[in-house]
């Protein structure tokens, strides 16, 4: 139990994907324009990266290492993610309108979003069971989430302030970024002393 | 009077063609990847291995030369294929091969180069999904001749590798005090590198200024030659990010 905490929580707040992994940063500029696409792509972002976990792990244990075709992960794990993407896209479109509505438009774009690609081959390196996978998976989509409303947040206000010609758009935006990286390591260090 | 210009230019077809010509030519395509399309700092492409792995000058430099390779190989198969793949399923026909050819890489780095193969860790593998690749496979594989894709791929992954070295020496030098390992005599213990750099929040705010300063470069040569120098709609500076449905458009990522 206190392992899976902390692997949760260094998932959210120390190993942070967007800030400190630098998986998934065009979508996070491109998206935290504003609070309600942020929202959306967030929501599609855990979904994805969950169930891609929950896909990924017994693939590469169950069929890829037993036949001896472990170099083929690359491969394997974008197709997975490409026609699982797909499929829940078709899924959510029958069955649930509502929720596709607010998230359907997002799906497309994250088969190429690095950081769900990024989650499955961290869960096989760092060898992690299934459950922790999963924990990792969700971790890492909620701090997406978090980085991407902190951040949605900080750039609406900057969007608003004086800039001088040359820094205005792309590179304000990137040093706004900045900042709230270096706000992320104030959380080094928590996780470890939280749960001991 | 520009207006007037470009009109003049476009009215006479010979020129028109002339011009065509020589936007095809090798020599402008290369060129075009390595400054004027710059993938990094002019089409904002392939930000996540960018800022992570620009550590160090030799991190950037290996991480370079590998997605030369993938960018050069995939763009030439796919290029070749164009005609026989159907264009329904032609996204994950391209992902597939461009995941062949990250393996290839994969596996010689993990075979030859095992320190290296440690240090950039995931991010090899995650050439897969750099937008740069696919999205010159898009924009321009799936549309011009074999040799015009190979000198693209050349380019491009070029000019990939140059924005990789200048983010990486700058980050090493300022933040490490070294230059490919090698210690710099001016730092002492009186003045030391500043961490900030090669940490994380250093990447996103040396690519903030990298950015500023290619805008300046822009601007620059705009006055230059009398025209702006415009990203052409193909370049695929755009559908590449996959974000566009909900950016809609230029404004957040316009460079």
């Amino acid at each position: 139990m206190k392992e899976m905490m902390i692997i949760l929580f260094s998932a959210i707040l120390v190993d942070n994907f967007v800030l400190s992994k630098f998986l998934g940063i065009c979508s996070f500029l491109g998206v935290s324009k504003n609070l309600k696409t942020a929202m959306g792509m967030s929501g599609a972002v855990i979904l994805v990266m969950v169930a891609s976990s929950a896909l990924t792990w017994p693939i590469q244990t169950f069929l890829l290492v037993p036949l001896h075709l472990a170099y083929l992960q690359t491969l394997v794990f974008i197709l997975v993610i490409a026609a699982l993407v797909q499929m829940i896209e078709m899924v959510m479109k029958k069955a649930m309108p509502p929720l596709y509505n607010a998230l359907g438009i997002f799906l497309p774009l994250i088969t190429t979003n690095c950081a769900v690609l990024g989650v499955a081959i961290l869960n096989i390196t760092k060898s992690y069971t299934f459950t922790d996978s999963l924990i990792n998976a969700l971790g890492g989509g909620l701090g997406y989430t978090l980085s991407l409303f902190l951040f949605s947040g900080v750039r609406s206000k900057v969007d608003k302030a004086n800039v001088p010609e040359m820094l205005k758009g792309l590179p304000i935006t990137l040093i706004a970024a900045s900042l709230v990286a270096v706000s992320f390591f104030g959380f080094k260090g928590l996780v470890e002393n939280l749960f001991s | 009077m520009k207006e007037n210009v470009t009109d003049q230019t476009y009215k006479n077809p010979k020129e028109r063609l002339d011009e065509q010509k020589k936007k095809d030519s090798p020599m402008q395509i290369l060129l075009d990847g390595v400054l004027f399309q710059n993938p990094v700092f002019r089409l904002v492409l392939g930000t996540c291995p960018l800022l992570a792995i620009t550590t160090s000058a030799k991190n950037a430099v290996s991480m370079g030369l590998a997605v030369i390779f993938v960018q050069m190989g995939s763009e030439v198969i796919i290029s070749m294929l164009r005609k026989v793949i159907p264009d329904k399923v032609r996204i994950p026909a391209f992902i597939t091969i461009i995941a062949g050819f990250v393996t290839i890489v994969q596996l010689l780095v993990s075979a030859y180069l095992p320190a290296l193969n440690d240090s950039l860790g995931i991010y090899i593998p995650l050439i897969v999904v750099n937008c740069i690749v696919l999205a010159r496979a898009e924009a321009f594989a799936s549309k011009k001749s074999v040799l015009s894709s190979l000198v693209d791929g050349f380019g491009m992954g070029v000019g990939f590798m140059v924005a990789l070295f200048f983010m990486g020496t700058v980050r090493e030098i300022l933040g490490n005090g070294t230059f490919f390992g090698i210690p710099l005599p001016f730092y002492g213990a009186s003045f030391k590198p500043m961490m900030f750099f090669i940490l994380p929040p250093g990447g996103f705010f040396v690519f903030g200024i990298c950015i500023c300063f290619s805008q300046i470069f822009v601007k620059w040569m705009d006055k230059k030659r009398g025209k702006p120098l415009s990203l052409p709609p193909e370049a695929g500076h755009c559908e590449a990010c996959g974000t566009c449905t909900a950016c809609s458009g230029s404004e957040g990522t316009k460079v």
